[in-house]
């Protein structure tokens, strides 16, 4: 992980453990290029001739539904398919650091679990995550693009 | 015993050729042009390489950019663009995206590693340490790179450590007998001249090419000089041209000799990096230095260590803050003859000489720049922001606002907080809470 942390965009970025932990999978302390790969797999654009190709394989790594998956398990931090209103707290007081208060921080994770929440769990799962982010352009904002 | 006659004879005819050739010319300064037809005969050889090697791969693998536009399309907005739109909002469960997306490019490829590790080159340049993606093309190529090795380890590589070995002893040996005369105008006149020939021995040892431009910038004495930093070589170039009271980290080993030598003829500033710190102590010798008129200008690196050469990084406040005339200078390396860059993580200072000496050669440009006062109610942040962006734009360099001393320490923890400051600014502002 310190060589992640070497890079200085990334180590001022206020999600930037959250990234990191997304390429070691449970329990590891080192990622190959195999696993390495497969994590920036998911911001590859989507193109059109892949939906064609293949409807009968596993779905392809950047699709629209795994990555909104991804981003799921930047917030589900004890990965139980589940965000909780801790977890929710824990990854908006990275985002802010020190400069908001518990109360407002907490309004704040009410408020969005509110407006998500649906089956009266509060809690967000997968399916509310996503209806939430149903209009969002989600291939354009998590895309990167490789020049040749 | 004959053998060792006939070695005896060689030795000294080689000698003799080299002290003709090239010492006694460097005492007055004047070149014989040999350098020159090298260089003609070298880039005529380069170019025919290129054709080769171009017409040899297949058209979609050769880079059309140059190769210092980056591998993937970054995305540069700010964060209030990158977030939101048009309106600031309250939070969102979509904030996220913005801030991984950031994330990965950053790991893909980000501004600052890249400059701790040599360029990469368009073409090659028939050097094996630059060949990044080798493929066969032709056995003519081959050849000629055989050619060049052979050339450049057999031919040129005794004839540069011959060189720099009398250089480096002339310089140790020379200052240290000027150091014994008392202080007049007399030593200082001689001390001149044994640095300016030892440098260009030592230059002439690197097969080094040097063009300086606007020398009426050239810096006086009473001034502070700044030079974007790629290797300890700059300082052998800029010696060449002028004599310079130098600032800077004591090393060990041969550097440490020559530095203790050096000082024994003419005033210089070493310190410890660690003492550096005490930033009081080194702004009042560097004032004491330069209110004398009569020292030498003093020779500063601001950015505190050695980068590839493509770019300009943070300039440390602490040289702008002594006041005086900065004459600033821009140095550019040319890569296709030698990759002067010392990665000092990777190589030391005996393998980094070894390195220079067995490439092409080393082509470079100087640019002196007029020179630079601080303005009313500049402090010395933006001063030193501006005269890193004039060298920057002289020497055809790209300005990063980014610490070059994140070559070695981690990022501040001071830079996250300031992001996470923006990021509540906006959600908080113009939310509906307060």
């Amino acid at each position: 992980r310190e060589d992640f942390q070497r890079i200085p965009e990334l180590a001022i970025n206020p999600l930037g453990d959250r990234i990191i932990n997304a390429f070691f999978p449970e329990g590891e302390d080192q990622v190959n290029f195999r696993g390495f790969m497969r994590t920036l797999a998911h911001f590859r654009p989507i193109e059109d001739n892949e939906k064609s190709k293949d409807v009968n394989g596993p779905e392809p790594l950047n699709s629209r539904s795994n990555k909104l998956h991804f981003a799921f398990r930047l917030y589900d931090l004890d990965k139980d398919e589940k965000i909780s209103r801790d977890e929710l707290l824990q990854v908006l007081r990275m985002m802010v650091g020190v400069n908001i208060s518990d109360e407002q921080l907490g309004s704040i994770a009410d408020r969005t679990i509110q407006e998500a929440d649906q089956d009266g769990d509060s809690a967000i799962s997968f399916t509310e995550f996503v209806k939430v982010l149903e209009k969002v352009d989600v291939e354009q904002k998590m895309s990167i693009r490789f020049l040749h | 015993m004959e053998g060792a006659e006939l070695a005896g004879k060689i030795l000294s005819t080689w000698l003799t050729l080299v002290l003709g050739f090239i010492l006694l010319p460097s005492v007055f300064g004047v070149s014989l042009g040999i350098s020159e037809i090298y260089m003609k005969i070298l880039v005529k050889t380069l170019e025919w390489a290129t054709i080769r090697i171009e017409k040899g791969t297949p058209k979609e693998s050769i880079l059309k950019n140059s190769a210092s536009v980056g591998i993937i399309q970054r995305d540069e907005s700010p964060m209030e663009k990158g977030l939101s739109g048009l309106r600031g909002r309250d939070f969102e469960l979509s904030d996220v995206f913005y801030f991984s997306k950031k994330g990965f490019e950053a790991i893909v490829e980000d501004e600052v590693t890249q400059r701790f590790s040599s360029e990469e080159l368009v073409s090659w340049n028939l050097l094996t340490r630059t060949n990044v993606n080798f493929q066969y093309i032709s056995p003519r190529l081959t050849m000629v790179w055989v050619l060049g090795v052979i050339v450049r380890y057999c031919v040129l590589l005794p004839l540069r450590v011959t060189l720099a070995f009398i250089g480096i002893s002339l310089l140790v040996i020379g200052t240290t007998l000027v150091g014994q005369l008392p202080d007049s105008s007399l030593k200082n006149w001689l001390s001149e001249l044994v640095h300016l020939t030892c440098c260009r021995i030592c230059v002439r040892s690197l097969s080094g090419t040097i063009h300086y431009h606007n020398k009426q910038y050239r810096p006086q004495k009473g001034g502070i000089c700044v030079a974007n930093h790629t290797s300890p070589i700059d300082v052998l170039i800029l010696t060449t041209d002028g004599c310079y009271a130098m600032v800077g980290q004591v090393h060990g080993g041969l550097m440490g000799i020559i530095q203790r030598a050096m000082v024994k003829a003419c005033p210089h500033v070493w310190f410890e990096r660690s003492e550096m710190k005490d930033r009081h102590l080194v702004t009042k010798r560097l004032k004491e230095h330069i209110a004398d008129k009569k020292k030498l200008p003093i020779l500063i690196f601001p950015e505190g260590t050695c980068i590839n050469n493509t770019s300009v990084m943070m300039f440390k406040k602490g040289s702008f803050e002594i006041g005086g005339t900065i004459h600033p200078v821009a140095i550019k390396y040319n890569p296709q003859f030698g990759d002067a860059f010392w990665n000092s993580s990777k190589y030391n200072m005996v393998s980094y000489l070894l390195r220079m000496m067995t490439s092409w050669a080393i082509v470079c440009d100087v640019w002196y720049m007029p020179p630079m006062t601080r303005e009313e109610g500049e402090d010395a942040v933006q001063f030193a922001n501006r005269v890193k962006s004039a060298i920057a734009i002289q020497g055809g360099l790209t300005e990063l606002p980014w610490d070059g001393g994140l070559k070695r320490a981690k990022v501040k923890d001071t830079l996250k907080e300031e992001q996470q400051k923006n990021y509540s600014k906006m959600i908080v502002g113009n939310g509906s809470l307060s």
